[in-house]
């Protein structure tokens, strides 16, 4: 039940002084209360929904920049990784196939 | 969405899971405190891939498993009630009362409602005004917005037939409840990343200081918990115990100030029995006075209910980590999803039934690291 989902919002209404809108998650598009958002929500931007409300906006950049963080410490990391498979596939162990991308 | 994919990338996620073998020198206990992120672990067998340098421990963050059995008592006898309209988040429908759950008092006949927001149910009490409608505000701090908004709204638009039968919980309280519990385990916390978009994390602060223990404000996604894990493990390995965000896209400092407003306006803090627990003082939220005319329980004189939980499970000592779901003796044969003794068992973010699906998820391969783990 807590989970939120991000979506973006698509539509943009006034409810009789109620800022509502429509937010489309990946193809679905829900009716959401903008009021707690209400102050810098765009049509465009990307909003947690939960229950029906917007808790907070997603901030693409930061988004963007920590992918970007992880990514760059996963390649640091990487050629250690494939080693430490290839070091127990050689000792006959069963080990973590190399990683094919997203599921 | 745009970076939604990015943050279930299996190519990634294995690195870090090295990279945090790597940091740690010694076995670490971590808890994820939200549900949804117990999913998310115990789904992408993330718990199984770090075994040997953490031990997760799953929190009491599902608002569906603490519910205490009062409440859902409470409840079934409003729901069973011929005038009553009652109103619930869908997963409230099947968690175990005393004698019965919502369902089946639906079956029997009651006006039981699955509304997806609780302005749903507002909406169908203006719509049914020779009925009393009834709604079950049940949640955590991410919660409380949007049913605190419900009693504000119903309020201003003068809508005299609309009730909220409140069970509403917080999670500081609960962290302090944890730490100072004598056998205590938990050396690290993963905070739930919504809650803090609403509430900020300045709450949690005190806590990390006062226990001296790190507490990560975590995302749902594999590659924001294994982050959220890195940095907490990173803090421990250095003797650290600070708060920090690892959520940054969706959580600031002070949360969403709109919606901490508007719950502190319509609710107070309250003490507040966990089922499984017992009572955390001043660990859950009640209506103000000024809302009065909104209280289920003042309205159908619902008084004070006994009751006793079932002995058989074993929710407690899940919730506080002192059990994993599988050893208690009830799990998979007398608790199922299908014929749940607990509330764990019900929710989707529960602990017993996210170990409960485990098996299923895991022959299907749907898991960011599926090969690692099988
Ligand atoms: S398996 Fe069922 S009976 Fe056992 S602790 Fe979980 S919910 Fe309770």
């Amino acid at each position: 039940m807590c989970l939120g989902i991000p979506g973006r919002i698509v539509e943009l209404r006034d409810d009789g002084g109620f800022p509502m809108g429509v937010v489309d998650f990946g193809g679905v598009r829900r009716e959401v209360c903008l009021s707690y958002v209400q102050a810098d929500a765009a049509v465009g931007d990307y909003v947690i929904v939960h229950v029906g409300f917007a808790i907070s906006k997603v901030d693409e950049s930061e988004a963007r920049r920590t992918f970007e963080v992880l990514r760059e410490m996963s390649r640091l990391d990487e050629l250690d990784w494939i080693g430490e498979v290839a070091d127990a596939a050689l000792a006959g162990q069963s080990a973590a196939p190399a990683p094919g991308g997203a599921p | 969405m745009k970076y939604l994919t990015e943050y279930r990338d299996a190519t990634i996620a294995l690195p870090l899971i090295e990279r945090i073998k790597r940091t740690a020198t010694r076995p670490w206990t971590l808890m994820e405190v939200c549900g949804g992120q117990t999913h998310t672990i115990v789904r992408q067998g993330l718990d199984e891939l770090l075994e040997g340098a953490i031990e997760m421990i799953h929190g009491p963050g599902c608002p569906v498993c603490v519910t205490p059995l009062e409440q859902i008592d409470k409840a079934l006898m409003l729901a069973a009630r011929p005038e009553v309209i009652f109103t619930s988040f869908g997963d409230m429908l099947r968690v175990p009362g005393s004698d019965c759950d919502l369902q089946q008092v639906r079956a029997r006949g009651g006006n039981v409602r699955v509304v997806y927001s609780p302005l749903d149910a507002l909406e169908i009490a203006r719509r049914n005004p020779d009925r009393e409608v009834v709604f079950f505000a049940v949640g955590f701090e991410t919660t409380a917005p949007a049913n605190a908004m419900a009693v504000w709204r119903a309020r201003e638009l003068g809508v005299p037939n609309f009730t909220v039968l409140v069970s509403h919980v917080t999670v500081p309280p609960a962290i302090s409840a944890i730490m100072q519990s004598p056998d205590n385990r938990v050396q690290g916390f993963l905070a739930a990343g919504h809650v803090c978009a609403v509430m900020g994390w300045t709450e949690y602060e005190p806590l990390a200081k006062r226990y001296r223990v790190p507490i990560v404000v975590t995302g749902f996604e594999p590659l924001d918990i294994l982050e959220g894990m890195l940095m907490a493990v990173q803090q421990l390995e250095a003797g650290r115990h600070i708060v920090e965000n690892q959520y940054v896209r969706s959580v600031r400092r002070e949360g969403t100030p709109a919606a901490r407003m508007r719950v502190e306006e319509v609710f107070e803090l309250a003490d507040r029995k966990w089922r499984g627990i017992g009572e955390i003082p001043m660990s859950g939220l009640r209506l103000r006075p000024e809302f009065a005319a909104f209280d289920a329980e003042l309205k159908f004189g619902l008084g004070d209910v006994h009751v006793n939980e079932p002995a058989e499970c074993h929710a407690g000592e899940v919730l506080t980590g002192k059990l994993k779901p599988p050893r208690c003796p009830a799990f998979g044969t007398r608790c199922t999803p299908e014929r749940p003794l607990g509330a764990l068992m019900v929710s989707a973010e529960g602990a017993c039934a996210a170990y409960y699906h485990l098996a299923k998820y895991r022959g299907s391969g749907d898991s960011a690291a599926a090969g690692a783990v099988s």
